[in-house]
């Protein structure tokens, strides 16, 4: 079976991708949001920005379908994908979206809380979130994705890595050709071939 | 080229609700645009500023919403297509103006477009802007999905030409910010000229002199102006943005508009109740059109209905339902009043799901109650609040700390009244807790200078207020004018960040440059100041102590208004971001922790996201990912452990 029609495993097809303010989300629901519509689909993408740009949490829902624009915002339990750039974050979204069935794609760089800095809450250990995660979720991956991005020059590139691994999991009719053009759009010339390189890797690491 | 501006009739895109609205404006051919930032409004002002020069359009980021209101209202009067842009807090800043303009008519289509934010995802309330199209007699739209944000923004230029009138479009922040597949129409190119026709009789629509109203005369304005609402419930019985989807009879009708259309078809579509419920989508939200409403209405007994924040819907229905009831018999409506939806927040699915079953006696439950239970106590142990806070480099992090602790040491209970702008932080412990007044743009400055007068009240505390270098322009200025005037003993702060730091870094009138990238004479906030009568003052806030100095010589003068610029870029803003001040280093042999009777004063206190508490080794370590090297906390620990080095 070809990328092109793999089809929808459900319609609307429900994609949370979740962080803290300035890691790149939105960038990153924006570049596969155009991925979908040049395939054909009817993407809805809802976000908020805002102070969320200072330290808070953000949140890109994503509805894809072949028929018509979904609710910016996906129902309660109701997400099939949840990819996260920050491991509490992926908690915090599971509990409010997560189901038995979902699949979870998470960075291990954690970002503390003002109130862990200060001292008056606790960031638990990143292998405890993701062994409670694997008990509850049907498939989870966890990436060291702001490493990776670190290596290849830029830790900003955590974000297009996530987007790679979602690609890896094939759930998506998804691929790098269309990565590129999408990313083409957003980025200088002489960063199309970085932001590649971090899509593919991403791919191999969730793919794996 | 802009995608916004492909010409290729039926096109697909995925737009921005924001950008959707730029392309309808497009299509309809405008010519100006103007408007002051403020999310989730400010993309719509971006947008027609990159493809200003290839669709030979004008657009500003104006003082205030006020100043843009009549700078669009100027584009009208000369024949152009014009629109003004605003969050919702904007338009009681440009009510006073909106008023008379609602009275005096427009010409050139003209569209209000006020971005409204339930739940208050990035304002300081939720206000309703739906409100004001009553107050004020104007007609009311509202897009309920994506490719209607295109189409009835093109589509409400030809209705203010048709009425004579300015028309309020309102989007919500998930429309605004939301995006969805779009269509596009024909892209024309407007080549209608600019002229100003005054040579008519007094009040002659299409070439008089424009005014609003001569005293006493009022009435000559106020009912041609009805009559125009009365038009307008005509064309929108009509409308076709108005539509209906469901069974002919159904169970329960929804009534709805804006981006709750889409959470009540999904709410049918979850419930898979479709046979049973009707849809009735608004895009005219007032004046009602009384036919269509009719004969909706006389479908089904049991009605909901699903908007937010205030029901405004809801009562117009009512009213109108009163007017007919005699033909349409007994009926159940249910929404605010009833409980069934909530009064405040934004809404979503799942509150239009819980209130149509708990109506139509349906059982939901997406997931067992023990995997919710499970999932919610893992996430109350890992995902600690994240609370706002500054950002890491952030001058305001660093103004606050020297103000805080200059006013603890001061001993005379002094206080700060503050403005809103990132700078709200400063009520927060981010911010020290140091702001304890906080309303609209430039209150701050105001409620400080009749503070200051309470002196002959026995009022002995210091009294300082804070504003932002945008807000000082757009509504500070008079507030100085007014405490230099009336001898107000009071220290203002301006925490020039150079841009309007909150929504984007937009610029405003002090900065060197215009939305459209052309150079613009910059006003010297300083020299203004000066002007005004204050005595004014300016320094770096990353310069602590200097900064402490200036701070304490001000509060200690007992007369006048003082100004204290502190002038420091955002760490956000173009000339700042990715480049690191200093490399910032901890010395672990150095720093005491626990220990060294600071509290922790760099972590528990002084709260830099760029500083982390290794709870291991007990010593705080710079996050070499998230520190900008501003270099501020190297002078706040008292132990000296935190260096700064040069960056290789
Ligand atoms: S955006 Fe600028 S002003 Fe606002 S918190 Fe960040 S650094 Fe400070
Ligand atoms: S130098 Fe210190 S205060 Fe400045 S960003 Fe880095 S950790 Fe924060």
């Amino acid at each position: 079976m070809t990328v092109s029609d793999r089809s929808l495993s459900h319609d609307p097809y429900n994609i949370i991708i979740t962080g803290v303010g300035g890691q790149g989300n939105v960038m990153a629901s924006r570049v596969l949001g155009t991925m979908l519509v040049t395939k054909g689909y009817h993407v809805t993408i809802g976000e908020t920005f805002g102070p969320s740009q200072r330290g808070g949490s953000v949140m890109s829902h994503l509805r894809i379908s072949r028929t018509s624009s979904w609710s910016p915002q996906i129902p309660e339990y109701g997400a099939h994908l949840i990819a996260s750039l920050e491991p509490a974050e992926a908690t915090r979204v599971f509990a409010q979206y997560g189901n038995p069935d979902v699949i979870v794609i998470c960075n291990t760089r954690p970002i503390y809380p003002v109130t862990v800095i200060r001292g008056e809450a606790s960031y638990p250990s990143v292998d405890d979130i993701q062994k409670s995660l694997s008990t509850l979720a049907a498939d989870t991956t966890f990436i060291d994705a702001t490493d990776e991005a670190q290596k290849l020059g830029n830790s900003i590139l955590a974000n297009i890595i996530i987007l790679g691994a979602i690609c890896g999991k094939g759930v998506l009719p998804i691929d790098r050709e269309g990565f590129r053009r999408a990313i083409s759009e957003r980025v200088k010339e002489e960063q199309i071939a970085v932001n590649v390189r971090a899509f593919d890797l991403g791919t191999e690491l969730s793919s794996r | 080229m802009s995608y916004l501006t492909d010409t290729r009739e039926g096109a697909v895109h995925l737009l921005m609700g924001n950008e959707a609205i730029v392309r309808g404006a497009l299509e309809a051919g405008i010519r100006v645009a103007a408007g002051y930032p403020g999310t989730p409004s400010s993309e719509i002002i971006e947008s027609f500023s990159k493809v200003a020069e290839q669709q030979d359009l004008y657009a500003e980021w104006s003082t205030n919403e006020k100043v843009a209101l009549e700078v669009s209202a100027a584009a009208s009067f000369a024949g152009l297509r014009t629109m003004c842009v605003m969050k919702q807090n904007g338009v009681n800043v440009a009510s006073d103006f909106l008023l008379h303009l609602a009275s005096s008519g427009t010409r050139g289509g003209m569209v209000l477009v006020a971005c409204d934010d339930p739940g208050a995802l990035s304002s300081v309330n939720e206000g309703e802007s739906r409100i004001f199209a009553r107050l004020v007699e104007i007609p009311l739209l509202e897009p309920g999905d994506f490719q209607e944000a295109k189409d009835l923004t093109r589509w409400a230029f030809e209705l203010s030409e048709e009425l004579g009138n300015v028309v309020l479009l309102r989007s919500v922040t998930r429309m605004s910010h939301a995006s969805g597949n779009v269509t596009y129409g024909p892209l024309v190119r407007a080549t209608t000229q600019a002229r100003f026709r005054y040579d008519g009789p007094l009040f002659d629509p299409e070439c008089g002199p424009v005014i609003s109203m001569i005293v006493g005369a009022s009435k000559l304005q106020h009912e041609p102006q009805q009559e125009k609402i009365r038009k307008a419930a005509l064309i929108f019985e009509d409308c076709p943005f108005n539509t209906y989807t469901g069974p002919e009879k159904p169970e329960l009708l929804v009534i709805t508009s804006s981006a709750c259309n889409l959470y009540s078809r999904e709410a049918i579509n979850i419930l898979q109740a479709g046979e049973r419920v009707g849809i009735l989508k608004l895009a005219t939200t007032w004046p009602l059109p009384p036919k269509l409403m009719q004969k909706y209405l006389s479908t089904a007994d049991r009605i909901l209905i699903v908007e937010e924040v205030l029901p405004v819907l809801e009562e117009q229905i009512k009213i109108l339902y009163a007017e007919m009831v005699s033909e349409l018999g007994a009926k159940t409506f249910f929404g605010k009043n009833s409980g069934h939806l909530p009064s405040t927040g934004e809404l979503n699915p799942d509150f239009v799901i819980t209130a149509i079953s708990s109506i139509l006696d349906i059982s939901y439950s997406p997931v067992s109650q023990s995997f919710a239970g499970q999932a919610r106590e893992l996430a109350s142990i890992s995902a600690a609040n994240r609370g706002l806070t500054f950002c890491p480099g952030c001058p305001h992090r660093a103004s606050f700390w020297t103000i805080h602790n200059a006013l603890e040491l001061d001993g005379r209970n002094g206080f700060v009244c503050g403005d809103i702008g990132c700078y709200v932080m400063g009520t927060l412990p981010s911010g020290f807790s140091t702001v304890k007044t906080l309303h609209s743009m430039g209150s701050g400055t105001g409620i400080a200078s009749g503070f200051g007068k309470l002196k002959q009240f026995g009022m002995d505390q210091p009294v300082i207020s804070v504003c932002g270098d945008s807000t000082f322009f757009h509504a500070a200025m008079p507030a100085l004018a007014n405490a230099v005037h009336q001898r107000s003993p009071l220290t203002m702060v301006i925490l020039d960040n150079s841009g309007t730091a909150m929504t984007g870094f937009q610029p405003h009138p002090g900065s060197s440059e215009n939305v459209l990238g052309e150079d613009a004479p910059a006003l010297d906030i300083e020299a203004i100041c000066r002007a005004m009568g204050a005595r004014v003052e300016i320094e770096d806030p990353f310069d602590l102590e200097a900064t402490r100095a200036a701070f304490h010589r001000l509060i200690e003068l007992e007369e006048g208004a003082k100004v204290l610029i502190l002038k420091q870029p955002c760490a956000l803003s173009p000339e700042r971001r990715y480049t690191k001040g200093f490399e910032m280093s901890i010395d672990e042999e150095v720093c005491l922790g626990e220990n060294c009777g600071c509290n922790r004063l760099c972590t528990r206190i002084f709260g830099c996201p760029g500083i982390i508490w290794d709870d291991k080794k007990g010593v705080s370590r710079i996050d070499e990912l998230i520190c900008v090297g501003c270099g501020v906390c190297a002078d706040i620990c008292p132990a000296g452990a935190i260096r700064k080095g040069e960056v290789s």
